[in-house]
């Protein structure tokens, strides 16, 4: 049982390391200018709620197997993108909006957080990887 | 090096072919092979019109004579090879004929120059002593920053374009299958005109009628669009093939921005920048300079990408505004600033004069002359004195010292609780950097490009400690009384950041010439070296390009991705209840038909017209009809056009087809009942009907959209109008007309938004459709044929100049910057297409627009920096023109440097749109404390940094003396105040205006100009063309100021009051009002009468000057004590106590309160 909560968010958790690296590409593409900018949105806002379910997958996953510090390690990110995606106002087209990416920084700061989500994610995937691990010796 | 192998070197580099030119419209980066240059349109170019003084200029686009095709041609064969054409005395030239260096005056001189402030010897660097002191003072917001580009972003290969690829615009275009298949036949109907209202009823339901394509024939006569005729310009364009290369080239490795270092000082590279800011980039920098010697080699090997640079200076830097906002949080508000009137006793006068003592110290330090002097001498500006900069080597105390001997009259120490009358008698001109004479001379008119900080700090830390923006403010469509244009086969621009030859460049000899963004030294053509102008082989720093700051050329094919659009209009009009009740129809096609002979374009210019309430109708204007026939769409759900290539018809050809529909037009739908208005749909439509050509589509709404797809619902609440709490509401209420936009951005259509109306109608969400799509919104509140007039006056106006105004069509606006600096957020109408590139479907000689900048990159070894805005545009005449734009400006490295060199306009201008931004994405609230904190940082910076003898009151530089009133002003504009009733929607297109106005205007909406006008004389006044022009002073805006004998003028911009005091001078009342008492001036008067005084004409005149000084015309009330608009002029008295808001004196002393803190 342990091992397959493992093994769910492990498979979770690489969907989303590759999702952000997907972010990443994307981004550092407009940033190079190799895609505009209302492409480059587009293809991003898709992928904003699959990247939160998984992200509150992977936690709800933690909680109901009683993970108590991997759910506290997972739960900020998930309220940080359930926050993200709850405060786009409502003239904007999504998280990532075409006419104010080049605004204030924003790419930037998007990039960041994708950066720093990728480095999470790494985390996450080793530390799933070794209590998958340790769960199946145990079984 | 031949014009050939420039060209070849182009194509063939090696991977920085930041081919800007063709892929300013990177819609796909191979050429079309039909690709034609209509230089067969070409033969005049649309002078503008509105503007008497504009039309005189000698060299007002002189096209003609510039641009005979034979003649280039034949220059082409010719060893110089230029086709700027050198007729002798031609007085259509600019430029006088350049002989000697004496003789090149600048052709911009129109700007009301206040002559050089100062010598550049008093203004150099003065010791940095100042500045060492506590740098970093808060906490920085990395969050803040620009993003981290230093060079201006490749544009390359991958067709990276939002707008379809030509050829398939071509395919929908000239096969109307698409329009003419889809729709289902039976909801299309067509009407006869003269029956058109019964059958319109009739017809109402669906009718199995015809299908569309049988309404007419498909024959396409005359408006075959421009793709198929493809006119040759081949023998034109010799090296076209050449040139075309480079887009289809390799694109480029990767996102190599070249960082080509300059040369550095001969010193360690260090040792002499003043503080030595935190320094991410030291170990980068450093190696930049040391790794690369001081050689004038053509260093692409020198190149140095150095990414580790980017990303720290990126997290350091931080913009000033929101820095300012960090405080915002942590300093408490402080009680009403009436109450620390006791704390701050009125000064003793002594003090008044404290800071000429400061002049009477050392003279100048010798090292700043002998800084300064080779520097104004050498004729190559940008090379460094040996040494770097000298003053950073003085002592500290010998520094302080020099410093206050030098105090320049803008660093004048202004007590503003102790002078009152700060105001200067006339218009405030733009301050003049400290440049060379030289440079300065050839510099760029301050209405067209303009900076916050006429001398730019050194480095971002620097700059964050000023607490002031760094921005320009560009008009760069501006209309000019003089323009040089340039025909010429190639554009000398550098081959690495393509950056256009401009005066701030240097010759390194007749060969080479070095960037001055980039630093790269490039070839000279050997076209570039014949100068057209005095016909001369050899001299290329006498051409006209390197001679003026603003220039055009005319583009070659390699700048075209599709054959220049035609201009073509569409005009989608409200006829709802509600706007036929308003009556605007009627003013509107009377409008254009007094005008239709004056829209700008040529042969090809092409009309169309749909009207919308709950359904839309289509009007098709084919050639050969006896009369307009009305197709009527009723379903909005899933819109089509009925036939789609006659709605939109070759104006030349269908003239009277035209004018008949406009002379029906308004009494069509005089009896209509219909109430909902389908605004969405009918911009679907006219997105669908445009799309293939691209072009400007004017909607005149008078109400909120109800029905389908973009659907509005009222959200303000008339309660909350005058509540001093957060106004909610800024921000668009759906995403429909944002994307619109974006898709309309794309197709290369603006949209221009006409608001009639007395009701909320939601501006915010519907301006976003002008906004990203580079259009513009125009608002007439309460508009009413019988019960405005004056609004009805204005509207008519501001149609005569919309109508006949210059329009460029399918343009991109690029502003590039010199390495090191970068521009990190853009305020204006338009759609950001990537970090520098702004796109631009029309761009009118009205907007404005205004860009912040960041310092990423120290700038320790320039003198000057520069700016180049390049316009790309296709002209109404279907040519292909480049407007380009340089400033350059001088760095500096002391705080006080940064002060004297404070554009007080321009930074208010910035604050504004920065405030605008910020009372969308955070509230109202916190722009107005931003506003607030940036004035109180900036004085206080000052105060702490620069003032080195500490005294009571709030002190600000002569040149930020009016700072805080502008800053007060601002608190009091319609757009941010609080607490006294603003609509909504008033206040949104406050906000608009504020962020498209250009400077000029924005600042006569910020701060009124009052005057008084009752005792007008002919002392100190104008003479323009025969006309005598009285200039009164300019009065502070208090109520101290009125007077009841007297007659005052107050010009907000848009609206002009005058105010008619209760015992004005009998004599104005009769020989200016024309009546004979006070009692019988009319309440709703809007035109001074034309009486033959001297009074009246002098009035009369001065009023008409202040009108003929902008593009648009303001609308004049005169009023009376009781009049209605009394509160609105009182609202304007922004030195006085409300309510709501603190006087000037108070809001000196919160200021005050806040800076001593």
């Amino acid at each position: 049982m342990e091992a397959a909560v493992f093994i769910l968010s492990l498979v979770d958790c690489c969907a989303l390391i590759f999702l952000s690296v997907y972010f990443i590409i994307t981004l550092s593409d407009l940033e190079c200018d190799y895609i505009n900018a209302r492409a480059c949105c587009s293809k991003l806002n898709k992928w904003v709620i699959p990247e939160m379910i998984g992200q509150c997958l992977s936690t709800m996953l933690m909680l109901v197997s009683m993970h108590w510090f991997i759910f506290l390690l997972n739960l900020p990110v998930a309220a940080w993108n359930i926050y993200r995606y709850a405060k786009v106002p409502m003239g904007n087209m999504g998280v990532f909006d075409p006419t104010e990416i080049h605004n204030r920084g924003q790419l930037k700061s998007h990039m960041k957080e994708a950066m720093i989500k990728l480095g999470y994610h790494l985390l996450c995937f080793f530390i799933y990887l070794y209590s998958m691990i340790l769960a199946l010796i145990n079984d | 090096m031949s014009t050939a192998g420039f060209n070849s070197q182009n194509g063939t580099g090696t991977g920085q072919t930041y081919t800007n030119g063709p892929s300013q419209n990177p819609v796909s980066l191979q050429q079309l092979p039909g690709v034609s240059y209509g230089m067969t349109h070409q033969s005049t170019f649309n002078p503008m019109q509105a503007k008497a003084s504009v039309a005189s200029g000698p060299g007002l686009y002189s096209s003609g004579p510039y641009q005979p095709i034979p003649p280039v041609s034949s220059y082409q064969s010719v060893p110089p090879p230029s086709s700027f054409p050198a007729l002798p005395g031609q007085p259509l030239l600019t430029s006088p004929p350049m002989g000697g260096p004496p003789s090149h005056t600048p052709p911009l001189s129109a700007s009301p120059s206040p002559g050089p402030r100062l010598t550049s010897a008093q203004a150099m660097p003065p010791p940095p002593a100042v500045s060492t002191g506590n740098y970093y003072a808060s906490p920085q917001q990395p969050m803040a920053t620009a993003w981290q580009y230093n060079t201006p972003p490749l544009q390359m290969g991958p067709p990276t374009s939002m707008s379809t690829p030509p050829s398939a615009t071509v395919a929908n275009h000239v096969n109307p299958a698409l329009g003419s298949t889809v729709p289902p036949p039976p909801q299309t109907s067509s009407a006869a005109y003269g029956s058109a209202p019964v059958l319109h009823s009739v017809t109402h339901p669906p009718v199995p009628g015809m299908p569309p394509t049988s309404l007419h024939g498909y024959t396409q006569p005359g408006i075959a669009p421009p793709p198929v005729n493809p006119i040759l310009s081949h023998g034109y364009q010799p090296n076209r093939a050449l040139y075309g290369a480079p887009p289809t080239g390799p694109p480029p490795t990767g996102p190599l921005p070249s960082m080509k270092s300059t040369p550095p000082p001969t010193g360690p590279p260090l040792a002499n920048a003043p503080p030595p800011p935190p320094k991410a980039d030291a170990q980068c920098g450093g190696s930049v300079n040391s790794s690369q010697l001081p050689t004038e080699s053509d260093s692409q090997e020198g190149d140095i990408e150095c990414p580790g640079m980017v990303a720290g200076n990126g997290l350091q830097a931080s913009s000033n505004y929101n820095h300012v906002d960090n405080k915002t949080a942590g300093r408490p508000q402080p009680g009403s600033p009436g109450q620390h009137l006791g704390h701050y006793p009125s000064l003793p006068p002594g003090y008044q004069n404290a800071p000429s003592a400061h002049n009477a110290t050392s003279p100048m330090h010798p090292a700043l002359q002998s800084t300064t002097q080779p520097y104004a001498q050498t004729p190559q500006p940008y090379q460094q004195p040996p040494g770097g900069p000298g003053p950073a080597q003085l002592s500290p105390s010998l520094a302080a010292m020099s410093l206050q001997s030098s105090t320049p009259e803008a660093l004048r120490v202004v007590n503003l609780l102790q002078e009152r009358n700060l105001l200067p008698p006339t218009p405030i001109p733009a301050p003049m950097p400290c440049l060379p004479q030289d440079l300065q001379k050839v510099n760029c008119n301050p209405e067209v490009f303009r900076c916050t900080l006429t001398s730019i700090p050194q480095t971002q830390s620097l700059l964050n400690k000023a607490k002031m923006p760094l921005g320009l403010l560009l008009h760069p469509f501006k209309d000019l009384s003089q323009l040089p244009v340039v025909t010429s086969s190639t554009i000398v621009r550098c081959r690495s950041c393509r950056t256009y030859i401009n005066p701030f460049v240097s010759f390194l000899d007749q060969r080479r010439w070095k960037c001055n963004l980039c630093y790269r030294v490039n070839d000279v053509p050997e076209e570039f070296m014949y100068n057209p102008v005095s016909r001369a082989y050899g001299e290329p720093h006498k051409r006209p390009e390197v001679q003026n700051a603003t220039i055009e050329f005319i583009a070659p094919s390699e700048y075209m991705l599709r054959p220049p659009q035609p201009a073509v209009y569409l005009f989608v009009l409200d006829v709802s209840h509600n706007a036929v009740e308003t009556g605007y129809l009627n003013v509107f096609c009377q409008s254009l038909l007094d005008n239709i002979n004056a829209l700008p374009g040529d042969s090809r210019t092409k009309v169309g017209f749909i009207t919308f309430d709950s359904t839309i109708h289509f009007y098709n204007l084919q050639e050969g009809l006896s009369q307009p026939q009305m197709l009527i769409v009723s379903d909005i759900e899933d819109i089509f056009l009925p036939t789609p290539d006659s709605l939109l018809v070759n104006l030349n050809e269908c003239k009277e087809l035209v004018q008949d529909l406009l002379k029906n037009l308004p009494n069509l739908f005089q009896k209509t009942m219909e109430t909902q208005s389908a605004l969405g749909s009918a911009l679907q439509a006219a997105f669908k009907l445009l799309s293939p050509t691209g072009g400007r589509m004017s909607v005149f709404q008078t109400q909120l959209p109800n029905l389908g797809v973009g659907a509005l619902q009222s959200r303000e609440d008339p309660n909350q109008r005058a509540s001093a709490k957060d106004i909610q509401h800024l921000s668009p209420a759906t995403d429909f007309y944002k994307k619109l936009a974006l898709d309309c951005s794309g197709q290369q259509v603006a949209v221009d938004l006409f608001l009639l109306s007395a009701q909320y109608c939601d501006l915010a969400s519907l301006g976003c459709i002008s906004r990203y799509s580079a259009g513009s919104v125009y608002y007439y509140p309460s508009y009413h044929h019988q019960h405005n007039p004056a609004q009805v006056e204005r509207f008519q106006k501001d149609l005569k100049r919309y109508l006949t105004r210059k329009i460029g069509f399918e343009a991109v606006m690029r502003i590039r910057c010199t390495k090191g600096l970068s521009i990190h957020t853009f305020h204006g109408n338009f759609f950001v297409r990537s970090t520098d590139l702004l796109s631009l479907p029309n761009v009118n000689p009205d907007a404005g627009f205004a860009v912040q900048m960041s310092i990423e990159e120290n700038l320790d070894d320039m003198q000057v920096v520069s700016f180049q805005a390049a316009l790309l545009y296709t002209s109404s005449k279907g040519e292909r023109r480049i407007r380009v734009h340089t400033l350059c400006l001088p760095v500096v490295n002391s705080l006080s440097d940064i002060f004297a060199g404070a554009d007080v306009q321009a930074i208010t201008g910035l604050l504004a749109c920065m405030a605008v931004d910020r009372s969308v994405t955070a509230s109202l609230s916190d722009a107005r404390d931003a506003m607030t904190n940036a004035a109180i940082d900036s004085l206080a910076s000052y105060r702490q940094s620069v003032l080195t003898i500490q005294q009571p009151g709030l002190l600000a530089p002569a040149c930020l003396r009016l700072f805080p009133l502008y800053i007060l002003a601002l608190l009091k504009q319609k757009a941010f105040r609080t607490g006294t009733s603003t609509r909504l929607d008033d206040r949104v297109f406050a906000m608009c205006q504020l962020k498209y106005q250009p400077l000029a205007y924005a600042m006569l909406m910020i701060h009124p100009a009052l005057y008084r006008v009752d005792d007008l004389t002919d002392e100190g006044a104008l003479n323009i063309n025969e006309r005598t022009i009285p200039q009164p002073r300019v009065l502070q805006l208090s109520v101290e100021k009125l007077n009841r004998e007297g007659a005052f003028l107050m010009d907000t911009g848009m609206i002009m009051y005058l105010w008619v005091g209760r015992n004005c001078n009998p004599n104005f009342l009769t020989q200016v009002l024309g009546v004979p008492s006070y009692t019988a001036v009319p309440d709703n008067l809007y035109l001074l009468p034309d009486l033959d005084t001297a009074e009246s004409q002098r009035t009369r005149a001065f009023i008409g000057w202040l009108r003929d000084q902008r593009p648009f015309s303001p609308t004049l009330h005169i009023i009376k004590d009781e009049s209605q608009l009394k509160s609105s002029f009182m609202q304007n008295m922004i030195e006085d106590r409300t309510e709501a808001a603190l006087s000037y004196y108070e809001f000196l002393l919160h200021l005050q309160q806040q800076i001593s803190k």
